[in-house]
């Protein structure tokens, strides 16, 4: 299924230029530190013209700008908060792959501890009304049936030669 | 002439399935034999003839027939061979004639090897199947036709995008889709349960190889796909939450849900009402990720939006069978009635936990997948939704369901005894711990979460070994009766036991690429030296060659480690006239799981060459885990219980003999 991610990067290598490579070597900060923590954003960081690529993965020419605008504030000494807050407020939050917790993201973040929630508690819901229905069921849970203990009483007399090694 | 013929089996098959949805029905409804096996002939009569129109559409990509639309716009005569026979469900209407032949595929093989289902049950499952492939065979023949001719054929096609020239792209479709596709079985059959109102541990007995057999495929078909994106696409991703992955994981975690599920419903007769929602579920799953992919909303809502023809018939397929399908289950699941108590620490409570983490791991990829959609239909406002989010969300909840897991198989039906369990597992959870202890003195001051992670693996791992030393007793008995024991056990019970191993292997082969994966970028010129992780790479010639329908520029490496001359390494730059595009085809050099990963970017105009190189350590073992998985499967379908009514050998062997 991976094809159609494949297409439309291919369309857009098309469209674009030829294609870049992801992380030019002339992209590196001389710092490793300040280099790492570029990397750690750009991969937080949308490639608005590819489908669902970060920057750090993408060869498009947009990304290879966003990523040197990334690296340049860095470099003018911005904290990554910062250089999240300057990208947001020139792209908009699109270009967060990880959208920030907000009245309009509210359901995004709160539904899957909820549905594990909900989940449980369904389960739990269920288990008390079975057991609290059939009080008298559950002491029965293991008491044997009269076929079971049947089989058992089969099982039990038939001679088997204790295990011994041969 | 096979265009239009291939159309004509495709018109065929429409009417064959037409027949097949609705005369069974009245069969089972007047108790009518014959009515009944309608649906057996038109079955396999609707196999012959869908197998009859894929094979006319390849017979014109392998011919390059380019007077039809399908073939000029995706192939291209000097491409070879293979990507010609590929190409025909490279592209959207070939592969919707791939869904459908499978589809008709898992039919006709319900027809042929179902004559020990009860004959009404086969006639609801055989018709069921009519209804969904009617609408398929619809939506091809009036919005996507492979088989429509070009008025004036150009004499040259437009070539395959060339990502997808590759083995990868051979058999990664189709393994997906016998995943996909097989799950409309465990649909049938629970829909078919539903009308008929009955449903037992017979039933279960039934469903199980059919979604065992789809979950194998499922498995293997995106381990599949997440290799062929980690070597081509040529930066060493190999899994992106895309939402196109995303709509193959969700049925996926449903599937592998309902395998359990249904566990609980043959051996305890309980959980049937949950097993026939999961059954829907999944497939409903399966239908929800064929519309995301082929009705181009991912894309963006707009584009949707102007050209909706596709889109909105499979949104209506989609809203006629999840909606049809979920008001058929509240109306009628009352019916069904509850069986098998338990209490809550057992193993089938155990199952019940996994059941609760996996469903909501894929409510998790499904919002997080599905809401950026919805809010941009509803507001307007467009946010992403990306792999940040998903490691967020998704890793919590399926961490703990890596805890549960080993516990799981040491529970007793009906009651179990988690201490017992436990002390069961002591040894299990020392190798764990030794684990953790022994990465994080190796690895110190490093990432604290991943010794641990793996930690946690290794668990899994020890686990599934601990059940079937418990159950051999070895270690307690003598080998020799160890070893006949372990003959005795069921396969299912071996196949469990590998599939969960194959859960721990895969996740010690993540952490391991996410942590220590090391990397090198740089601008090489020949004669210069890389050095990743105690390798040293050193670039040689750089050569240009002529390929089939591309030309491709060559870098020779050269690959030592400490000294040790390993041999060489050459990755490409491939570029395709047809569509004047490029790929990269990275060389990779593996060493026992490990892997050294280069490929190119562009060369400056000094002559020196932009190299990527990656050395990820235990790499392969994120796709040899899915291995162990799908092999655990294989092993739980050849268990004797799930063959049971299958047709004797000895008469197979006097029908061969006979034929002679």
């Amino acid at each position: 299924m991976k094809q159609f991610r494949a297409f439309l990067l291919a369309i857009a290598m098309i469209a674009g230029s030829q294609p870049a490579h992801a992380v030019q070597p002339d992209e590196v900060m001389s710092d490793p530190a300040r280099e790492s923590r570029a990397r750690e954003l750009s991969r937080e960081l949308r490639c608005m013209v590819c489908q669902n690529q970060s920057i750090d993965d993408s060869d498009a020419p947009l990304a290879r700008d966003l990523r040197l605008l990334v690296r340049e504030r860095i470099a003018s000494g911005d904290s990554d908060a910062q250089v999240i807050d300057f990208l947001v407020a020139r792209y908009g939050e699109f270009v967060l792959l990880k959208p920030r917790f907000n009245s309009r993201t509210l359901l995004l973040w709160l539904l899957p501890p909820l549905a594990l929630a909900g989940g449980g508690l369904a389960l739990w819901a269920n288990m008390r009304r079975r057991s609290g229905s059939g009080a008298r069921e559950d002491d029965s849970l293991l008491k044997l049936t009269a076929d079971e203990e049947a089989r058992v009483e089969a099982l039990m007399s038939d001679n088997r030669p204790p295990e011994k090694p041969v | 002439m096979i265009a239009e013929s291939g159309h004509y089996a495709l018109v065929l098959a429409l009417a064959l399935a037409l027949i097949q949805s609705t005369v069974p029905i009245l069969g089972a409804r007047w108790r009518d034999p014959a009515l009944m096996n309608v649906a057996r002939a038109t079955a396999l009569a609707q196999l012959l003839f869908v197998a009859a129109s894929f094979a006319a559409l390849a017979a014109l990509y392998i011919t390059s027939d380019f007077s039809v639309v399908n073939v000029y716009e995706n192939s291209h005569s000097t491409k070879p061979l293979l990507y010609k026979i590929t190409g025909v469900w490279g592209n959207h209407e070939g592969s919707m004639l791939l869904w459908v032949s499978i589809l008709a595929l898992f039919g006709g093989l319900v027809a042929a090897f179902g004559n020990n289902l009860p004959l009404s049950l086969r006639a609801y499952v055989l018709a069921v199947q009519g209804w969904i492939a009617s609408a398929f065979y619809l939506f091809i023949l009036i919005t996507s036709n492979p088989f429509l001719r070009i008025a004036s054929p150009p004499i040259e096609g437009r070539d395959l995008n060339p990502v997808l020239q590759d083995i990868g792209l051979a058999v990664h479709p189709p393994m997906l889709y016998l995943g996909y596709v097989g799950f409309s079985i465990s649909f049938a059959f629970a829909v078919a349960a539903l009308l008929e109102g009955r449903i037992d541990a017979a039933w279960a007995r039934w469903v199980r190889p059919w979604t065992l057999v789809a979950w194998i495929f499922l498995t293997l078909g995106i381990a599949m796909g997440s290799y062929w994106a980690y070597y081509e696409l040529g930066w060493g991703g190999w899994w992106f939450w895309d939402p196109v992955e995303n709509a193959s994981l969700m049925p996926w975690l449903a599937g592998t849900a309902l395998l359990h599920s249904a566990v609980v419903m043959e051996k305890r007769n309980a959980l049937k009402v949950w097993t026939i929602l999961l059954s829907i579920l999944t497939f409903s799953l399966s239908l929800l990720g064929t519309f995301l992919v082929r009705s181009g909303v991912l894309t963006s809502v707009h584009a949707f939006a102007t050209d909706p023809t596709r889109g909105v018939f499979i949104l209506l397929i989609l809203c006629i069978f999840i909606g049809g399908s979920l008001s058929l289950y509240a109306w009628r699941a009352s019916a069904l009635k509850q069986g098998g108590l338990f209490a809550p620490i057992s193993r089938e409570g155990a199952l019940v936990l996994n059941n609760l983490f996996l469903t909501a791991a894929c409510a998790t990829v499904f919002i997080g997948t599905l809401y950026p959609l919805a809010l941009e239909v509803l507001t307007g406002d467009k946010i992403s939704v990306g792999a940040p989010f998903f490691n967020l969300t998704f890793g919590p909840l399926f961490l703990p369901l890596m805890i549960a897991v080993p516990f799981g198989p040491l529970l007793a039906w009906k009651r179990g005894d988690l201490l017992g369990a436990a002390q069961r597992l002591t040894a299990a959870g020392i190798a764990a711990l030794l684990a953790v202890a022994m990465l994080w003195a190796w690895t110190r001051g490093g990432n604290a979460f991943a010794p641990l992670a793996i930690g946690l693996a290794v668990f899994v791992i020890a686990g599934a070994l601990t059940d079937l030393t418990e159950r051999t007793g070895l270690f307690r008995v003598p080998f020799a009766t160890a070893t006949r024991r372990a003959r005795g056990l069921p396969r299912a019970t071996w196949g469990s036991a590998f599939a969960h191993a194959g859960v721990g292997v895969a996740l010690i082969g993540i952490v391991c690429e996410t942590t220590w994966n090391s990397e090198y970028i740089g601008s090489m010129r020949p004669d210069d030296v890389a050095k990743i992780a105690g390798y040293e790479l050193k670039l040689g010639d750089v050569t240009q060659r002529k390929g089939p329908n591309f030309s491709e520029m060559l870098a020779r490496f050269a690959v030592s480690h400490d000294g040790e001359r390993l041999g060489d390494m050459t990755p490409s730059k491939r570029n395709f006239s047809a569509r004047s595009s490029s790929t990269t085809e990275a060389a990779l050099l593996t060493r026992g799981a490990s892997q050294l990963y280069v490929s190119l970017g562009e060369t400056t105009a000094d002559g020196a060459i932009a190299v990527r190189i990656y050395h990820k350590p235990l790499v392969l073992l994120i796709w040899w885990g899915p291995i162990l998985m799908a092999l655990g499967g294989v092993l739980s379908l050849s268990d004797r219980r799930l063959r049971v009514g299958a047709p004797k050998p000895a008469k197979s062997l006097r029908g061969l003999q006979a034929a002679e």
